[in-house]
C-alpha cells in the first residue's frame, strides 16, 4: 500500500508492507535512526516520537496509520544547527549517558512541556514513566526537563 | 586544569539522534538475520526441516548445526574454557536456544522464515532447581562433555578454612544466614546485534558489534574461526548500554558472520527484547549461606560461607581464568576480621550461560550482599544499631594498605569518615527517633545501611587474563602540528563517557584543552589492544595507561623544547603546562609550540626522533578499591506489601574524581539498578524450564516513579600507585545498593520478627513474608 507521511516537515510518499510497524519506516525506510527500539512489548518508550504532536511509541503504530499524519523524530526538534531547549537541558543538566533513551525521552519531555510549561517534579516523574533509562537513574534527566522548562520550553 | 565538570562531548550528537549504533548500521546489499530458538528447556533435536523457509523467496541462506558443524564453528569457546554451542547439534539445553539461523532480504522476511521451520524434538526431563542438580540420578545435562556423569562444573575456595572453623568453634556468637541473589538479567536498553560483512576479494572480516571488548574478540574471532587476525577488523561503535552484557561472544555474532561468508552479501543480527533475556548474559543467580562469628560486644572474629552457582547450560562465565567464582572472596568487606573461608560450587542447569554481568565487579555484588545481609542479621541478634555494628568493625585508615584473610591487598581508605558522612546526611538519628514513634503507631518504616569496598581494574596480568590474554591495557597519544591530539585507547564506553574524561586526563597532564583531545575507541584497526571495558576497569587500567602515554608525550616534550630554547633539558621545568628554564618562566614553551616544533626543521638531539607521539602498555600492579556508605530509607504498606524507597543517601569514594558530573551520573544509574533488583526484578522459570520473565512485562525495571531523587555525598581517597590517584566507580552503586534496600525493607519488618527476605521484594513477596509464608 503507499503511504503519504509528514516526517520533520518533510512529505514523504512510499510503497510500504501493511504490517510495517511506524518505527522500522522511520529507521529502514528513512534512514532516521534517532529513533530506537529498546522492547518488543510497548514498555520502554525508546521509541517515542510525535504523531501530529502528540507523544507516541512508534514500535506500537503502523506505518499505515500515520498516512496523512504528521510525524516529529528527534532528527527534526531543533533548525540545521540549533538545539531545542529540551535537547540543550538534556547536555546542560548530563541527563544522559549511553544515549539510547534519548531520542525518546527528549521527544516525550518535548509533548510534556507542550502540555505542561510549568511541571512539578512528580509531575515531570509522572510524565515520564513511560520511557525507560538504564543509565541515568532519572534524577537529571527530571533536571534536564526543568532546565528546559526554565528556557524557552518545548520550543 | 581539566579535571572537573565538563559537560560531555559525546552528547552533541545522541541527544540530535546522530549516535551510530549497530542496527544504525546500513551497507549496500546488506542482508538481515534472525535466530529459531528452542521452545524447550533440555530437549534431543529428532530433525530439523529448512526446506520451505529455503524455498521462501526472499530467504537466501538458512543455517543449522549440521551446517556449523561443517565448518568446525557448531560450538564456540567460553569465557570460562568451557564450550558452548552456537546452533544446537545434539540437543538444546535451554528455553531460548539457538536452534537455526535464517538470512533473509529484510528483517521481516527473516522472521516469517521462521515460522516455516519444522523442528521435530523429543522433550527430556530439566535440571531447573540449582539444589536438585548434584542430586543422584539428575538428568545430565553436558553429555558432550567426554565422560561427563553429572551437572558439577567446578569447585572452588579460597581462605583459611582451619583457621575461620576454630574461631567459629570457640566464638561468643554465630549467626547464620540462607540468601538467594536471584538470577537478574542487565537488560541495556539497547539489546545485543551485529553486522558482519566478509569481503571475499580482500579475505577480510569487518565485524560492527556492540561489544565491551573489541579486542578480545578480534582474537577470538581469529582462533575459533580460523581467519588470521590481521584479517579481521572489529568495529564496536556507540553502544545502547552494556553493564556487562556485551561482554562475551554470543552465537548470533557468530552466525551473522557465517551468513556473510556463506552468502557472499553483509548481514546484520539484532535480537529484540525477549531474546535479550532469554538467551544473553544473566547475572547473578547465587545460593548462599552466609555465618558470622563474633564477640557479645559487637567486634566480629570470622565469617564463613557456602556458594552454590547457578551457570546455566553452558559455564560461559566472563572474569579471569584463575578466579571461577570471580572476585566473591572480597566478602569480609570492610571490616577487620581474623579469618574468613568460601566454598564455591558451581553446577549446570537448564538455563542461559552467564553470571558476571550487570556492573557486578566479578561477584562482588554477590559478596558485598551476603556480608552486609549478615550484619545486620548479627546486629538483629545483638540487639545493636546496625550502624554501631559497622562503626565498631570497620578497617581504620591507618590499616591500609591492608591484606584482608582471603588476600586482597586494599589500597587506601577512610571508612569511617565516610559512615559518619553517610549517616550525617541522612540525619539517622532522627530517623530512629520517626521510625520509633511509627512503629508506636503500627506504620512501618525501615532504614537499610550498606557499607561495601569494591576492588575494581582487574587487574595485574600476572594473575588475570581472560583466555590466555592478560588484562593490560595499551594507549596511544599522537600530538598534531598545531597542537591539537588523538588519543587512540582499548576500553569502549557504553555510556560511560569515556570521549570526556580520557581527554580530560589528557588535558590535564600536557595543559591542552580536553575539547583539543580526540578519543578514538572500539575500533581494532584504529586502537591499541586491549581488554576492554567492564568491572570499572577503564579508569584504573586505560586511566593509568593515558596518564602514563601523556607523560612519556611530556618527556618528548621536554626534549624538543630544550632544543627550540637552546638549554639543556635538565635545566627545564613544566610549570602551569609549558616548559621553561627553571627560574624564567617567560621562556616558556607551551604544548602547541612544541608540537609545531617538533614537526618543523628544527635541528633535534641526537636519538630524538620528532614528531611527538607515545604509545604504552599499563599493566596495573594491584586493583583500585573504592567504598561507600549507603544509607536507604523506606516506607512498607503493611496492607499491600508495597515498598516505596522514600530517600537514599549514597557516598562514595573513588578516589580522584576526573568529572564529577560524570561520577554523579554513574552513581544514580547503579542505585537505580539497586532499587530494581532489591524490588522488582526477578528472572523466574516454572517447573519445565519455561522462562517467566523473558519481557519487558514481566521483568520489570524501574521508571522514574520508582526512583527517589537520590542524595550525594564524597570523600577522596586516592589510590596510592595510580598515576593520578583515581579508582574505578561505575559498579560501586550497583554492587553497593541493594543491601541497603533490603536491610531497609527486613528493618521496616523486624516488628514481625523478621531477620531476612530475599529479593525481589515485590508487594506479593512482602506480602507473604509478613504473612509468615515466604516464597
Amino acid at each position: 500500500m503507499r503511504v503519504e507521511i509528514t516526517v520533520n516537515g518533510q512529505p514523504h510518499s512510499r510503497e510500504i508492507e501493511p504490517r510495517l510497524l511506524l518505527v522500522h519506516f522511520l529507521r529502514d525506510t528513512l534512514s532516521l535512526t534517532g529513533t530506537h527500539v529498546g522492547c518488543d512489548t510497548s514498555s520502554c518508550g525508546a521509541c517515542t516520537v510525535l504523531l501530529d504532536g502528540e507523544a507516541v511509541k512508534s514500535c506500537t503504530v503502523l506505518a499505515a496509520q500515520a498516512d496523512g499524519c504528521a510525524v516529529t523524530t528527534v532528527e527534526g526538534l531543533a533548525g540545521a544547527d540549533g538545539l531545542s531547549p529540551v535537547q540543550q537541558g538534556f547536555r546542560q543538566c548530563h541527563g544522559l549517558q549511553c544515549g539510547f533513551c534519548t531520542p525518546g525521552m527528549v521527544m516525550a519531555a518535548t509533548a510534556l512541556l507542550a502540555e505542561q510549561p510549568d511541571p512539578t517534579e512528580q509531575e515531570i516523574r509522572n510524565g515520564l514513566k513511560g520511557n525507560m533509562c538504564r543509565c541515568t537513574g532519572y534524577q537529571m534527566i527530571v533536571e534536564s526537563v526543568q532546565w528546559a522548562a526554565a528556557n524557552g520550553g518545548a520550543k | 586544569m581539566s579535571f572537573g565538570r565538563m559537560h560531555r562531548k559525546e552528547d552533541a550528537r545522541f541527544i540530535r539522534g546522530r549516535g551510530t549504533y549497530v542496527d544504525d548500521v546500513k551497507l549496500p546489499g546488506m542482508l538481515h538475520g534472525a535466530v529459531l530458538r528452542s521452545p524447550y528447556a533440555h530437549a534431543r533435536i529428532v530433525s530439523i526441516d529448512t526446506s520451505a523457509a529455503e524455498a521462501h523467496p526472499k530467504v537466501r541462506a538458512v543455517i543449522t548445526g549440521a551446517t556449523l558443524g561443517g565448518l568446525n564453528l557448531a560450538w564456540m569457546p567460553t569465557l570460562s574454557n568451557d564450550v558452548q554451542a552456537v546452533l544446537a547439534t545434539d540437543k538444546v539445553r535451554f528455553q531460548g536456544q539457538e536452534v537455526a539461523f535464517v538470512v533473509a532480504e529484510d528483517r521481516y522476511a527473516a522472521r516469517d522464515a521462521l515460522e516455516l521451520i519444522e523442528v521435530e524434538y523429543e522433550p527430556l526431563d530439566a535440571v531447573i532447581d540449582a539444589r536438585t542438580a548434584l542430586d543422584d540420578g539428575a538428568p545430565v545435562i553436558r553429555d558432550d562433555l567426554e565422560g561427563k556423569a553429572d551437572n558439577h562444573i567446578f569447585d572452588w575456595q579460597a581462605g583459611d578454612k582451619a583457621r575461620t572453623d576454630e574461631l567459629f568453634e570457640r566464638a561468643e556468637v554465630t549467626v547464620a544466614q540462607d540468601m538467594i541473589y536471584p538470577r537478574v538479567h542487565p537488560a541495556p536498553l539497547e539489546t545485543c546485534g551485529a553486522v558482519a560483512d566478509f569481503d571475499k576479494v580482500t579475505g577480510k572480516l569487518t565485524v560492527w558489534c556492540g561489544t565491551q571488548a573489541p579486542h578480545a574478540h578480534r582474537t577470538l574471532y581469529a582462533m575459533v574461526a580460523g581467519l588470521p587476525e590481521h584479517k579481521i577488523r572489529v568495529i564496536s561503535p556507540d553502544i545502547g548500554g552494556g553493564f556487562g552484557g556485551k561482554v562475551g561472544i554470543y552465537p548470533g555474532y557468530v552466525c551473522a558472520i557465517v551468513g556473510s561468508i556463506v552468502t557472499g552479501r553483509s548481514v546484520k543480527w539484532m535480537e529484540d527484547r525477549s531474546e535479550n533475556l532469554m538467551s544473553t548474559s544473566f547475572a547473578r543467580d547465587y545460593h548462599m549461606r552466609g555465618e558470622i562469628a563474633a564477640d557479645r560486644d559487637g567486634r566480629i572474629r570470622a565469617i564463613r560461607v557456602k556458594v552454590l552457582a547457578d551457570h546455566g547450560a553452558f559455564n560461559g562465565t566472563a572474569q579471569p581464568t584463575k578466579f571461577p567464582a570471580g572476585f566473591f572472596h572480597v566478602f569480609t568487606g570492610s571490616y577487620d576480621l581474623e579469618a574468613a573461608h568460601c566454598e564455591v560450587t558451581g553446577v549446570y542447569t537448564n538455563k542461559a550461560p552467564g553470571g558476571v554481568a550487570y556492573a557486578c565487579s566479578f561477584r562482588i555484588t554477590e559478596a558485598v550482599y551476603l556480608v552486609e545481609r549478615l550484619m545486620d542479621v548479627l546486629a538483629a541478634e545483638l540487639g545493636v544499631d546496625p550502624a554501631e555494628l559497622r562503626m565498631r568493625n570497620l578497617l581504620e585508615p591507618d590499616q591500609f594498605p591492608y591484606t584482608s584473610p582471603t588476600g586482597w591487598e586494599y589500597d587506601s581508605g577512610d571508612y569511617p569518615r565516610a559512615l559518619r558522612l553517610a549517616l550525617d546526611m541522612a540525619g539517622y538519628d532522627e530517623l530512629r527517633a520517626e521510625q520509633a514513634a511509627k512503629r508506636a503507631r503500627g506504620e512501618l518504616m525501615g532504614i537499610g545501611i550498606s557499607f561495601f569496598t569494591e576492588a575494581v581494574g582487574a587487574g595485574p596480568r600476572k594473575h588475570m587474563d581472560i583466555l590466555g590474554l592478560g588484562m593490560a591495557d595499551g594507549a596511544e597519544l599522537r600530538v598534531h602540528p598545531t597542537g591539537k591530539a588523538v588519543l587512540r585507547v582499548s576500553c569502549q564506553s557504553q555510556g560511560q563517557g569515556h570521549e570526556t574524561t580520557f581527554a580530560q586526563i589528557v588535558g590535564q597532564e600536557l595543559g591542552i584543552p580536553a575539547d583539543d583531545v580526540e578519543v578514538v575507541h572500539g575500533d581494532t584497526d584504529q586502537t591499541p589492544f586491549g581488554l576492554g571495558t567492564y568491572g570499572s576497569r577503564s579508569t584504573p587500567v586505560s586511566g593509568a595507561a593515558t596518564a602514563v602515554v601523556a607523560r612519556k608525550v611530556r618527556d618528548r616534550a621536554k626534549l624538543v623544547a630544550a632544543a627550540m630554547l637552546e638549554a639543556s633539558p635538565d635545566d627545564l621545568e613544566w610549570q602551569e603546562g609549558r616548559w621553561s628554564v627553571v627560574g624564567d618562566p617567560s621562556t616558556g614553551k607551551s604544548l602547541a609550540e612544541i608540537a609545531l616544533a617538533a614537526h618543523s626543521n628544527l635541528e633535534l638531539p641526537e636519538g630524538v626522533e620528532g614528531h611527538l607521539d607515545a604509545v604504552t602498555v599499563y599493566n596495573p600492579p594491584n586493583l583500585t578499591y573504592p567504598f561507600g556508605a549507603y544509607i536507604c530509607v523506606v516506607d512498607v504498606d503493611p496492607g499491600t506489601g508495597q515498598v516505596k524507597v522514600r530517600r537514599f543517601v549514597a557516598v562514595d569514594d573513588c578516589g580522584v574524581r576526573i568529572n564529577p558530573m560524570i561520577v554523579e551520573g554513574q552513581v544514580h544509574g547503579g542505585l537505580a539498578d539497586g532499587v530494581g533488583m532489591a524490588l522488582m526484578q526477578v528472572m523466574a522459570f516454572d517447573e519445565d524450564g519455561n522462562h517467566l520473565g523473558a519481557s519487558f512485562m514481566d521483568y520489570l525495571l524501574p521508571t522514574s516513579m520508582e526512583c527517589p531523587s537520590w542524595e550525594l555525598g564524597e570523600t577522596v581517597s586516592p589510590s596510592p600507585f595510580h598515576p593520578i590517584g583515581a579508582k574505578g566507580v561505575g559498579e560501586s552503586a550497583t554492587v553497593g545498593s541493594p543491601a541497603a534496600v533490603v536491610n531497609a525493607v527486613v528493618d521496616a519488618l523486624a516488628p514481625y520478627g523478621i531477620r531476612h527476605a530475599d529479593m525481589p521484594l515485590t508487594p506479593a513477596n512482602v506480602w507473604r513474608t509478613i504473612e509468615g509464608r515466604p516464597f
